[in-house]
Parts: structure tokens; sequence; C-alpha cells
């Protein structure tokens, strides 16, 4: 009796300790996906700007006249190529094949890096012919808005480059599948927001002749 | 004894089926909106509903294919966290726009002049 109540306590405790364990994982990969949602929130609110002054152009230019389209058209799909190595990323991970998540993270980082230097040049180029945040309010709303997604590209490029010194450090452990992991889910949020700009504020500003 | 103890929810786990299924699909849907926006080929109202549908589309694809959303266990605290975020993100986006339609047309220079002549003043 008092040997088989001794067995019971024992594993009702190891299993709580390896819970335990296994929860700090969920916990870290449950909240980020929380602040993911009021990532979302800030997003929503600079949508509701440009939504707001998109057409208050003053005497400016308004979008199709200074958007390149085949840039932007280029910019999205080295996005989407991106997400879709990041996936790759995390299944290689879950393979414990080390290789391929350095192959896959480097091609994730060269993609978003395409991505960002395409967006910047972009900027650049707007700001040089005087069109930049200071022309008007759709512009000021155009800058605010693709700008918040080209610094959270830069977060997570930096990120990346932070994921692969843990990765060479220590390996497969607990916690740099953790890590991996919920780089994964920013990766691809920020991906997501990219469909609404691209939507929104690109191809609705073709649309709108 | 299970249930005594708080389980967060399990993470979700793709395969690399879906991840392809997830790409290809975006890929596709990206080239349609982009082509029929910019060649003109519609009415310019059937191009807003047009790429508005295939945004929503690409959107929920990504959020099953890539972020694993619907394939969580049991208790779905994720969906549930999305759909109220979601809400407040449609209360914010369209509440404003809401708003700030009416307020210009409230405040139109037309809107005014009709204002006074019904106030029996004119300018």
């Amino acid at each position: 009796m008092a040997t088989s109540e001794h067995i019971i306590e024992h594993t009702s405790l190891s299993t709580l300790r390896s819970e335990h364990s296994h929860l700090t994982f969920e916990n870290v990969s449950f909240g980020f996906f929380v602040y993911l949602m009021t990532d979302l929130v800030l997003f929503a609110s600079l949508f509701a700007v440009y939504a707001v002054l998109h057409n208050n152009i003053a005497a400016g230019p308004s979008g199709h006249q200074i958007f390149n389209y085949p840039l932007v058209l280029t910019e999205t799909l080295l996005l989407l190529t991106s997400s879709f190595t990041c996936g790759l990323t995390i299944l290689s991970l879950n393979k414990r094949h080390k290789k391929q998540v350095y192959i896959n993270l480097a091609i994730t980082f060269l993609l978003g890096l395409g991505f960002l230097t395409i967006e910047l040049s972009e900027f650049r180029h707007l700001v040089m012919i005087g069109d930049s945040w200071r022309r008007s309010g759709f512009l000021s709303s155009f800058f605010v808005l693709v700008g918040t997604h080209g610094l959270h590209i830069l977060i997570g490029l930096s990120w990346m480059v932070f994921l692969a010194y843990r990765m060479f450090k220590t390996g497969f452990s607990r916690a740099n599948i953790r890590r991996f992991t919920i780089f994964s889910l920013f990766w691809h949020f920020l991906d997501i927001i990219w469909i609404f700009i691209f939507t929104i504020v690109y191809l609705m500003g073709a649309v709108k002749l | 004894m299970k249930s005594k103890v708080y389980q967060a929810p399990s993470h979700p786990i793709g395969n690399f089926k879906n991840y392809v299924i997830g790409y290809v699909s975006s890929i596709v849907i990206t080239l349609i909106a982009y082509f029929s926006a910019t060649r003109h080929i519609f009415t310019r109202n059937t191009i807003i509903y047009l790429i508005s549908a295939l945004a929503i589309i690409q959107f929920i694809i990504q959020i099953v294919y890539f972020l694993h959303l619907f394939h969580e266990n049991k208790p779905r605290y994720r969906l549930f966290v999305f759909i109220l975020m979601l809400s407040i993100v449609l209360i914010i986006v369209i509440g404003t726009i809401w708003i700030m339609n009416n307020l210009n047309q409230n405040t139109s220079l037309a809107n005014q002049i009709k204002y006074m002549n019904n106030q029996g003043g004119g300018f």
C-alpha cells in the first residue's frame, strides 16, 4: 500500500516536472502569439490612418504616379518565398538536420534582405524626387505604414543573425528550438501584413485612376 | 490529475505538403490580383471587389497553412485571441473610415452653405 502510494506520488511528480519543462515552451509560444495579435492592432490603426488620408494628395502625386509596379510585385514574391523557406527551416529543425537549417535560414535571410533593399531604394528614390513624407497627407501615411512594416523586417533580419549564432553555439537545445519556432511565427505574420499593404496601398492605388 | 495542471495550448506544427500548398496558392492569388489590377481588364468596381476578396482568401490560406491556427489542439486559446483581435481590428478600421467620411461630408463647403441657408441667413 505504502509502496504503491509512493509510486503514484513519484509518477505524478515526474509528470509535473516534464510538463513544467514542456510548459515553458508552450507558454512562450502562446505569449508571443498574443504579442503578434497586438502588433496586428498597431498595423490596423496605421491602415485606418492610410484609409482616411490616402485621398489628401495636396496637389502632389497620387499612388499610381509614384509606385513602380514590377518592383512591388518582385518585393511581394521575395517576401512570400522567404516566408515559405522560413517554414522549411522549421521542418529541418524538427528533423534535427543542422546543415539544412543553416541553408534554409540563409535563403530566408537573403530574400528578406532583397525585399528590404528594394523597399529602401524605392523610399530613397521618392525622397530624391521630392515626394517625401513632408509632401502630403497621403505620402505621410504611406511612409509610416510601409516604413513600420520595413522596420519589422529589419528586426527580423537581425533576429535571424542572432538565431544562426545561437545554433552555432548550442545546437538543437530546447531554448533554440523555442527561439526558431517563435521567429517563424513573426516572419509568417509579416508576410500576412504585407498581403494587405500590397492589396490596399499598391493595387487599390493602381485601380483608382 | 491532468485536469488540475494548467496546460497551455500546444504549439501546432506543419508539414512539407501544407507549406507547399500555402506557398503555391499564395503565388497564384498574388499574380491574379496583380494582373487584374494593373491591366484594367475589368471595370473599376469589379477589380476592387476582386482584389479585396483575393486578399481575404490569401489571408485565410496563410493563417491555415503557415501559422497553423486551425491545427491547434482542443483548448483553442490561439483561435479565441485571434477572433478577439480580428473584431478589434474591424472596429478600428471600419469605425475610423465611417466616422471620418461622415466628418468629411458634414464639414464640406456645400453642406455648410446648405446649413446656413436653412438658418435663413446665407452669407
